[in-house]
Order: C-alpha cells, then sequence, then structure tokens
C-alpha cells in the first residue's frame, strides 16, 4: 500500500481544521488479539502511528480487502500506543463486535494484516500546569482515557477516572490501565459491578475539586456531562463517537453542529475538526437537525 | 514503464493520465493530499459547489449497502465565493489539474456559478452537475427531464462560451439516457460525466424507519458499476466523438478498464476513495501496467474498445 508521510506536513500550512499532519496508511500485522470482557483488545503493528500518536487520536481500519463488499473504514479510538516494544512501534486498539464489520477486525488472528489509516482527528488538550482531572468513559468509551490519564500524571495531575456501562462484562478497566489514575469509580445500570446506575449519576450534579473534564462515549452521556460541567463551571473536552464512513474527512458524513470561536453553528466534521470538542460548543439537542440559523442552513 | 501514451483529452483540456477523483468523494483536495500527490492523477473534480454556504443535511447521511453506501450530504459546502479565495488556488498552488462541479437551484444559478468560474485561474474543465439527487423536490433534478438538461446547459454556455470545457453530469435514473445526452451535448456540452448516484433507500429494521435523515439518498459503489457500463456503453455507441468521464463503483484498475472499454476517456474515482484513500493513484497505476500488458500503444486505443466491429 501506498505509503507518503511528509506531503501533509507542508500541504496543510495555512489551512485551518486540516486533516492530521502525521496521517499515514499502512498494511499493519496483528500481533495479538484477546477477549476482554464483551471487547477485543487488539494490538496491531504500526511504527509510523505509534510514534506520532496523541491521546485522542483515532485510527480507520477497512474491512477486508478492496473485493470487500463492506466498504466503509471503521474507525477506533486508539487505547495506547508503544513506540518501542519487543515487536517495534505497536498500536492497541479495543473494538465491540457489534456489526457485521466490526465483528470481521474482531475475528482477525496474529500475522493477519489490516490496512490502517493514522493518526487521525485531533487530541485532548492538556493544560501546562497540574490540574485536578476527572477522566469520565462510556462502555468502551474509557479506552482512550487510560493514555490521558497517563499523559496528565506525567504533568502532576490528580487524575481521577469513572466508567459506566450497561453490565459489567462491558466495563473496560484494565488493571494496567488503573495505575495511570489516582482513583477509579465503576457504575453499571444493572448493578453488576460498582454502583448501580449511570455513571454520570456518581458525580450528583456537582464536580468539588475538580478542574477539567475529559470524556468518551455516547451523546447523552456526553451531553449530561457538559450541563454538569456548566452549572459548576468546568470545562469539559467530549470525544464524540459520531458515525464515519471514511475518517479522513472526505465524506461529510460525520458533521454536528457546533458553535465556533465566532459564535457561528456550523456542520463541522468530527474526523477532522473533531472527535474531540469543548462540550460547552456542541449543539447536543441539535444533533439529528441542522439547528435553527446554522451557516448555510436553508432559507 | 516503456512509451505508452496514458494522456487524455475533454474537448480541448488535455490531461497526462485519464484518472480523476469524482465530485463529492474527494472534497476539495487538502484531505487526499495527505496520501499522494494531486498532480499525480489526471485531475482534481470539486465538490459541487452553489452560489452561497450551504449547510448540507441533518445527519445520519449515510447507510453502508451491499457492495455500496447510501448518502445524502445535501451539498454542504462553503458557497463558490469562498471557493474561489481558499480552495481553488490551493490546489492550483499544489499543481492540480482541476474540474470545478457547480450545482445550483436555478437556471440562473447555474450561469452565474459558470461566469465565476470561467474568469478563474486554474481551471481545466467545468462539471455541469445537474443531477444530484438530493434535492427537495425531484422534479427539480434537471437531468431528468430533457427541457430542463437543456435550459441548463444553454444558460452555462452562454456564460462561459469556449473559455473551458463544459462537462454535464448525468444521473442513470431515467427511461432513456442517451436522449438526455443527445439533448445536453447539442445544447453546448463539450462532455459528459456518467453516472451520478442512483436514488436508493434503507430502511432499518430494528427503529423501523428510514435510516437516512432525508429517507432517500445516492446510492454508489461497486453496486452500481453494471449500470454505469451500461450507460457508458450505450451514449458512447450513439455518439462515439463525445468525449465522456465515466464513474460508477471503480475500485481496482480493472474496473476501470471496463468502463473505459464502454466507451469513457477518463474514469473518476469515487467511493473507492473512502475505502482507501490511496485508492485513484493506485488504480491509474494498475490501469496503467494493464492497459500496457494488453499491447494497447496509448490509451486512447482502448478507449470504446468492447464496441469494435459494431455497426
Amino acid at each position: 500500500m501506498v505509503k507518503v508521510r511528509g506531503l501533509a506536513n507542508v500541504n496543510a500550512m495555512g489551512a485551518s481544521g486540516g486533516i492530521n499532519p502525521e496521517v499515514s496508511q499502512s498494511q499493519c500485522e496483528v500481533i495479538s488479539n484477546k477477549r476482554v470482557g464483551a471487547y477485543h483488545h487488539i494490538t496491531l503493528a504500526a511504527p509510523t502511528i505509534a510514534e506520532h500518536a496523541r491521546p485522542g487520536n483515532f485510527v480507520a481500519i477497512s474491512v477486508g480487502d478492496m473485493r470487500s463488499s463492506m466498504l466503509l473504514r471503521r474507525s477506533f479510538a486508539i487505547y495506547q500506543t508503544v513506540p518501542r516494544g519487543p515487536f517495534g512501534g505497536t498500536l492497541e486498539i479495543i473494538v465491540a463486535p457489534h456489526g457485521p464489520g466490526s465483528t470481521w477486525i474482531t475475528q482477525r488472528e496474529p500475522h493477519e494484516k489490516l490496512d490502517v489509516v493514522g493518526p487521525l482527528g485531533n487530541a485532548f488538550k492538556i493544560p501546562k500546569d497540574p490540574v485536578r482531572a476527572l477522566l469520565v468513559g462510556g462502555g468502551y468509551g474509557s479506552a482512550p482515557l487510560f493514555s490521558l490519564a497517563e499523559t496528565l500524571r506525567q504533568k502532576n495531575s490528580r487524575v481521577e477516572m469513572a466508567i459506566g456501562a450497561s453490565t459489567a462484562e462491558r466495563i473496560f478497566a484494565p488493571v494496567e490501565g488503573k495505575r495511570s489514575v489516582h482513583s477509579l469509580m465503576i457504575a453499571t445500570e444493572d448493578g453488576s459491578l460498582g454502583s448501580k446506575g449511570r455513571v454520570t449519576d456518581l458525580f450528583d450534579n456537582s464536580l468539588s475539586a475538580i478542574d477539567i473534564v475529559y470524556a468518551c462515549g455516547p451523546m447523552a452521556m456526553l451531553k449530561a456531562l457538559t450541563e454538569i460541567g456548566r452549572k459548576t463551571g468546568v470545562l469539559v473536552q467530549c470525544a464524540v463517537e459520531e458515525s464515519m464512513a471514511c475518517g479522513v474527512g472526505l465524506c461529510m458524513t460525520c458533521v454536528l453542529p457546533v458553535r465556533d470561536s465566532d459564535g457561528v453553528i456550523k456542520m463541522l466534521r468530527s474526523c477532522i475538526e473533531g472527535p474531540i470538542f469543548d462540550g460547552a460548543t456542541v449543539q447536543w439537542d441539535g444533533i439529528g437537525t441542522i439547528p435553527p440559523g446554522t451557516y448555510g442552513a436553508p432559507r | 514503464m516503456n512509451n505508452f501514451d496514458f494522456a487524455t483529452s475533454l474537448a480541448h483540456a488535455k490531461f497526462p493520465n485519464p484518472i480523476f477523483t469524482a465530485s463529492g468523494c474527494a472534497a476539495n483536495g487538502r484531505e487526499l493530499s495527505a496520501f499522494f500527490r494531486l498532480s499525480d492523477i489526471g485531475a482534481m473534480v470539486t465538490k459541487s459547489v452553489m452560489s452561497q454556504p450551504r449547510s448540507g443535511r441533518a445527519t445520519p447521511r449515510m447507510a453502508e449497502t451491499p457492495s455500496g453506501m447510501l448518502n445524502a450530504i445535501g451539498l454542504q459546502g462553503p458557497g463558490i465565493d469562498t471557493f474561489l479565495k481558499e480552495d481553488l488556488p490551493w490546489l492550483d498552488a499544489n499543481g492540480a489539474r482541476t474540474v470545478v462541479s457547480i450545482a445550483g437551484e436555478s437556471v440562473e444559478e447555474f450561469a452565474s456559478l459558470a461566469r465565476k468560474v470561467r474568469s478563474a485561474q486554474g481551471v481545466s474543465a467545468i462539471e455541469v452537475n445537474i443531477s444530484c439527487p438530493n434535492v427537495e423536490n425531484r422534479g427539480l433534478v434537471f437531468a431528468c427531464d430533457r427541457n430542463s438538461a437543456r435550459e441548463v446547459i444553454e444558460a452555462v454556455k452562454r456564460s462561459v462560451g469556449n473559455t473551458v470545457p463544459i462537462i454535464a453530469k448525468l444521473s442513470p435514473d431515467v427511461t432513456d439516457i442517451v436522449s438526455i445526452a443527445e439533448e445536453v451535448m447539442n445544447a453546448g456540452a463539450d462532455g459528459l460525466a456518467m453516472i451520478n448516484t442512483l436514488l436508493g433507500m434503507v430502511i432499518n429494521t430494528e427503529t423501523m424507519r428510514p435510516t437516512l435523515a432525508n429517507k432517500t439518498g445516492g446510492l454508489s459503489g461497486p453496486a452500481i458499476r453494471p449500470v454505469a457500463v451500461r450507460a457508458i456503453y450505450q451514449v458512447h455507441r450513439a455518439m462515439p466523438d463525445v468525449p465522456i468521464v465515466g464513474m460508477g463503483g471503480v475500485i481496482t484498475g480493472n474496473d476501470a478498464f471496463e468502463l473505459v472499454l464502454a466507451g469513457a476517456s477518463a474514469i473518476s474515482v469515487g467511493t473507492a476513495s473512502f475505502h482507501d484513500p490511496s485508492a485513484a493513484l493506485r488504480i491509474k497505476g494498475e490501469l496503467e501496467s494493464l492497459l500496457v500488458a494488453r499491447g494497447f500503444k496509448s490509451f486512447t486505443e482502448a478507449v470504446g474498445f468492447a464496441h469494435r466491429g459494431e455497426l
């Protein structure tokens, strides 16, 4: 497969909100594929991506070869990368087999190859000074939060994490990940692990002793956290899960209404301008609509 | 490779090779330029642009279908003025040959867009998208009606004269595509782009409602390739001298070859770029190898080769 690096660095100059300048496309060998609860933890040999990925970035993986009947790439948040290890640089993702495409990916065995494009999208913004951070994950939305926790701790931040899911087997909280955080709270809707209820119930509308929230999960959870953040004056960085066809900014399917710095609502691509947005700028109630006043809305 | 001549032309516009992007599947070039040099392919066909900025439609805008996809984006875009100020100069500076695709809701809008594009620097051709399926009123699909199609092309021709070739983009959702093709050629088009997507629908059996917010959408991908081959074959048969930009589910060089044999003088790579952002460049290499292996000395020799010996 073609592998051209560095071109985007030059071409992206002057372009705002362009594709991740570090993106590359490569055939990545599966190193391991392990079942973790309801998910699969897949490790890929991906030296170029591993070198450049930052917490919050994602990868887009094709399903089958060019004769596949499933044409659209599946996008996954990067769980973690190891730039230099026994297999060279590796990339790890957490995949839930919920459709035929993601199921195909979870069936790959070691030595098989996957066509991977990445790193894609923007990254979580990391404050320069130490902060008290709360990281909230819904289901396998916790996956990108562990490398974020690691980065925050290197800046001497205090990191609390909360993970919620419908049931225990949908909580992704690996032992090694738990070491990256100072505290971990878990909530399941059926009460099979941690507190019974939703993860947002854990905060009871208050965020005492928290400077910043980072969240990844379903839109309803992100919306609820943004609301809690608004009431308490805390910034909430949200990694959205919007359905993507290409992951690289071509198809315009993964858009959502976001208020830009000039106060104008625009339909922004979550693969290019996201997936991380300041929750306060996302028009959560307008998702699935073109909110009135949106730039270029039908008159 | 050897002395193989890969060049092609659409009226008086010349291209070093026949592999183009497809409108709406390549944005306006910046993203793809992370994967290959845009100057390495024949031309970059930009996303159909309208007079004003446009938000496009609500989500969901897309559904995967067997060997294809359904989309209803709704022509989201920056509007012609921003496009001409920001996107076109960038493409020109990066060595891309650009086919600017325009879309309007009225004959006047098409004419005014064409006037603006005509005077811009770095335009190889204008694609007149009279066949976008995602419009409010199906009666507004100009390419589905001979009179409407003719009026748009005549107006665009009056706007640009012979300064830049006009490519009319046709819909396969018509009873007789040859008659529409003849109409737009008589109206002053210099070539044809075909096929646009087919109108389709997917219903989600969980929610028991249409999947797309727009309910209907345009079907693309390999699922529609036989329709493209048929349409190109029919039109080339009727008008062998008319240059056709062929598109419809081309994923490999062999797929491109099939459209060339039917009569396409250039090939647009569309949905394949979602599957593989390097697809256009890969297909270019595959097609060239294939033509050389089959003993063709030039690309143009292969155009319409499936028609040889026909009366």
